[in-house]
């Protein structure tokens, strides 16, 4: 890399420095048809790649502030049980609190039709657009459908992202709190193979328990797996085909509706 | 996986900083920890920038491993391979991230001189 040095208030890298001032005059056959050789004139940026959907989540954040609404990121590989364990939750809190759904999914509204009917408010986010669809929700997508959502009338936003281990993990969509669903079916060493995911979250739903019996699953492993990426996280052991933790990861939920602005 | 909406990202900071003038190189940092594979993105660029005033501009990607340090005993390492955020003197758990998180546009590259 060349060196930098100021000059008419820019910074310049010349990397050909041997030769004192001379610029750079190898690329002189790009895009130049004018006859005249022209130079590299370097340029510093230090802009944050991601600055735009951080800004967007930040206003994003401030909206459900500002409406008093706890929104929670909820994460994990397709089929994990994340719907799953969203109609338990809406079925239990529904009467007691009011939450709005933001589903997203690259195609069809077969899991928002999943959650309908529990007296939720559901926004349904489609990502597909070309080369296959985003594997994520970001802030402006959040943002677009936040209009759908009563937010004045809502406690609580449950934020259903694709079903993906990666890229959801980059993205802040301008939640309160992130929440992963991880199903013992997926293997013991998820947490390593995909340390940001299991890193960003605040509590793991350790899922599918019930098939524990029938797996060669090394819960302590996992656990200790874990650890090692993210000490901090809360797990909840359940399975949201029998019920059992959801009551603990529901209050979990009340617990961040309790502590967030 | 994600490499296509990233640089669209990178594209709306570039034609925005370049204001019109050729973009030759565009230089980004990138930490182990962003889960970006940077042949993807180079890719993702060209496919991106085809048929815009970015076409032929290159992507030039500087990586930066991730480290992290002790907050019990001090010692500072580089977490290769394993994302194991543990102190590997001590075996402390209490580690705080040094590097690998980055994810910058550091520099343009502009063509400087007649045809601007």
């Amino acid at each position: 890399m060349g060196r930098f040095h100021r000059h008419d208030g820019t910074v310049h890298s010349h990397d050909d420095d041997h030769i004192g001032h001379s610029h750079d005059h190898e690329h002189a056959e790009v895009g130049d048809h004018s006859g005249y050789l022209t130079g590299t004139e370097r340029v510093e940026v230090l802009e944050r790649i991601f600055d735009e959907n951080d800004r967007t989540a930040a206003a994003n954040r401030a909206d459900f502030a500002a409406h008093g609404v706890c929104a929670v990121n909820v994460m994990s590989s397709p089929g994990a049980g994340k719907t799953a364990l969203l109609r338990h939750t809406l079925q239990r809190l529904s009467g007691a609190l009011r939450i709005g759904v933001v589903e997203g999914d690259i195609e069809t509204s077969l899991d928002a039709d999943r959650l309908a009917g529990f007296g939720a408010d559901i926004a349904l986010i489609n990502t597909g657009r070309g080369f296959g669809g985003e594997c994520h929700l970001d802030a402006p997508m959040v943002r677009s459908v936040l209009a759908k959502l009563p937010l004045g009338d809502l406690d609580l936003v449950l934020i259903e992202n694709v079903g993906n281990l990666v890229c959801p993990a980059e993205f802040d969509v301008g939640e309160h709190a992130r929440a992963m669903v991880y199903a013992i079916t997926e293997g013991e060493e998820k947490p390593l193979k995909y340390p940001v995911m299991f890193r960003s979250c605040d509590l793991v739903v350790v899922n599918k328990m019930d098939l524990l019996p029938h797996l060669g699953f090394d819960l302590d492993l996992f656990l200790a797996n874990l650890r090692a990426v993210n000490p901090a996280a809360t797990v909840i052991q359940a399975s949201a085909r029998t019920g059992d933790g959801v009551d603990a990861w529901c209050q979990w939920l009340r617990d961040q509706i309790q502590t967030s602005p | 996986m994600h490499e296509l909406s990233v640089c669209g990202a990178i594209a709306g900071i570039v034609e925005r900083r370049a204001a019109g003038r050729e973009v030759r190189t565009v230089h980004v940092r990138i930490g182990q920890l962003r889960q970006i594979v940077p042949d993807t993105l180079v890719y993702c660029w060209e496919l991106l920038c085809a048929d815009t005033a970015l076409a032929g501009s290159r992507l030039e990607v500087e990586g930066i491993p991730a480290s992290i340090r002790c907050r019990a005993c001090g010692r500072t390492a580089e977490l290769g391979d394993l994302p194991i955020f543990a102190c590997g003197g001590c075996a402390s758990t209490d580690v705080e991230l040094l590097s690998g998180e980055e994810f910058l546009i550091t520099a343009l590259d502009l063509a400087e001189g007649a045809n601007t």
